[in-house]
């Protein structure tokens, strides 16, 4: 025991730098843990809020038909009445919010080839045409309406040649 | 000289105390410094878990999940940065061990017509996208917890936390994740956090036109996706991995990796 007391002092120290240490450590510890990290899981939860928040570029059909409420009946007993607005239409939240600010409309033939294009790939019961030959590759809306393409369009002679 | 007062053990004791106490101490300041979580209105991510559910053979391979998923996430637009993409699988006869795999520019462009008709091979679309796994090995090897699963079942990324260390990357058997090049982070499908949360259908699933994909609610019980895992014999990718994926495809071939 003597001994141990006499050199005391390197003891002292040692426990100030001990104190000093954990004294660091739980500075360091408050400062870098971000905020409320644990409460939830092994994160900091406040990155749930991060994701949530970006506003929406799709605006949904729903939204679409708020407004667009002939679009109802027009697409009545289509095929393609399931199909949502933005599929086609592309991502229209900026009008949806603001409808001054007008979407362009899509190209009628480009459109259609984007899903109607045969492909040995898609599934055998989805129609397909190939455009080269399909109907001399006519642009598409003459002989159908983009939101009902099983009905021809509003000119008579054309659904003339759909029969 | 007097006797020391301290042995050993009280040296320990009081020392041992007062380890505690500090971290004790430091606990309850990091609770102070943090406050009350916040909450975002209307939405309770407890009462939520979501997943996903595709249908192969309604895949038409449009290449619109792509498409709306880069333009609703702004997902760096070269074509090795994917948060979903789509591929081609082309199995001859009883070749499952060696399907052909194509997915050019993630079928952002949709697909050129390669194989022949009535040649005996198979051809479908196999869209892809984060499995979300409930039990996901990119959660368990991140060194900081910049990402995680939330409370509602979605693998999300914390791009404020994360430092870019790849782990994650490495780790995911799907390949689901890449390092945005603009901000050095990892970015991965989010689920389209944002939209979900505010009773939006995700991106990829609001603009497929045959309903090949579709979001559901494991924790609403009037969500169709019920009836759909009642109805269809479904499987997940890589089962053997046990990763509790969420993403349950209908029709998947056995030659999908
Ligand atoms: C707030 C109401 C509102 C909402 C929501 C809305 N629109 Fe519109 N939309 C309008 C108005 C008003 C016009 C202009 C009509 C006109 O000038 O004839 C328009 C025009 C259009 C046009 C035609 C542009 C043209 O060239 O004539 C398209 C296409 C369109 N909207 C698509 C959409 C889609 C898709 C959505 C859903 C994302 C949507 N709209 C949501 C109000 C709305
Ligand atoms: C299959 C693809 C497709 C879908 C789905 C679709 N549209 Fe269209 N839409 C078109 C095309 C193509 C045009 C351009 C027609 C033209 O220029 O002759 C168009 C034109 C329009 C127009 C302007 C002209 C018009 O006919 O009034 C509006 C408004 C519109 N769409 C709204 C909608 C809404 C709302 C929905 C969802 C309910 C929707 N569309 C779904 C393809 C589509
Ligand atoms: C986003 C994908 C998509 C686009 C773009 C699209 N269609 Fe369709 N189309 C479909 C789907 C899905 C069906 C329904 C298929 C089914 O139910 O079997 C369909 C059905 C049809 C049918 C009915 C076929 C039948 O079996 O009776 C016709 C005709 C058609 N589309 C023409 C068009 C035309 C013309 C355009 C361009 C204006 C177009 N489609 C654009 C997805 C699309
Ligand atoms: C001259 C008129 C005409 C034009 C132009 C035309 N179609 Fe058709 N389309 C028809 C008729 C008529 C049918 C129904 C008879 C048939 O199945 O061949 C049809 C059928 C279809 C079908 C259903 C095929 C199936 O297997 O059920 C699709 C899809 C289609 N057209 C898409 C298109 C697309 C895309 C374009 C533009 C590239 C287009 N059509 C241009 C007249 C036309």
């Amino acid at each position: 025991m003597r001994h141990l007391i006499k050199d005391k002092e390197h003891l002292f120290r040692m426990a100030a730098l001990f104190v000093a240490g954990i004294f660091m450590f739980v500075i360091l510890r408050a400062v870098m843990v971000p905020k409320g990290f644990g409460t939830l899981g092994h994160y900091r939860p406040g990155a749930l809020e991060d994701n949530a928040k970006k506003t929406p570029v799709f605006a949904g059909k729903p939204a679409c038909l708020e407004c667009h409420t002939d679009m109802v009946e027009k697409q009545k007993g289509s095929k393609h009445a399931a199909i949502n607005c933005e599929a086609c239409h592309g991502a229209q939240g900026v009008h949806a919010t603001d409808p001054e600010k007008k979407p362009i409309r899509p190209d009628p033939k480009a459109v259609c080839l984007v899903c109607h294009t045969a492909n040995v790939a898609k599934p055998k019961g989805f129609p397909q045409i190939d455009p080269k030959t399909h109907m001399e590759g006519g642009p598409c809306n003459e002989c159908h309406a983009p939101h009902h393409p099983e009905k021809g369009p509003e000119k008579p002679a054309v659904q003339e040649a759909k029969k | 000289m007097s006797e020391a007062k301290v042995d050993r053990r009280d040296f320990l004791s009081s020392g041992g105390r007062f380890l505690l106490l500090t971290s004790a101490a430091a606990a309850a300041y990091e609770h102070v410094l943090a406050g009350a979580p916040e909450k975002a209105p209307n939405y309770k991510t407890t009462e939520h878990w979501w997943a996903m559910t595709i249908d192969i053979d309604r895949c038409i391979g449009c290449g619109n999940c792509v498409r709306a998923c880069k333009t609703e996430n702004d997902v760096p637009i070269e074509s090795s940065f994917f948060r979903t993409w789509v591929e081609r699988y082309h199995v001859e006869g009883t070749e499952m061990e060696r399907p052909e795999v194509d997915s050019p520019n993630g079928g952002y462009d949709g697909f050129r017509e390669k194989y022949k008709a009535g040649e005996g091979s198979k051809d479908f679309f196999v869209p892809k996208l984060c499995n979300h796994c409930a039990h996901s090995p990119c959660v368990q090897v991140c060194p900081v917890g910049a990402t995680f699963v939330s409370p509602d079942g979605v693998v999300m990324v914390d791009k404020a936390y994360c430092l870019g260390c790849r782990y994650c990357v490495l780790a995911c058997p799907y390949g689901c994740r890449f390092i945005d090049p603009r901000t050095e982070t990892v970015d991965k499908c989010s689920l389209c956090y944002h939209r979900i949360t505010k009773g939006l259908t995700t991106a990829c699933c609001e603009t497929c036109p045959t309903g090949a994909r579709k979001l559901g609610d494991l924790k609403n019980p009037n969500d169709p996706i019920h009836e759909f895992l009642k109805n269809h014999k479904v499987h997940v990718l890589k089962p053997q991995m046990a990763t509790g994926a969420k993403v349950f495809y209908h029709a998947l071939d056995g030659s999908v990796r």
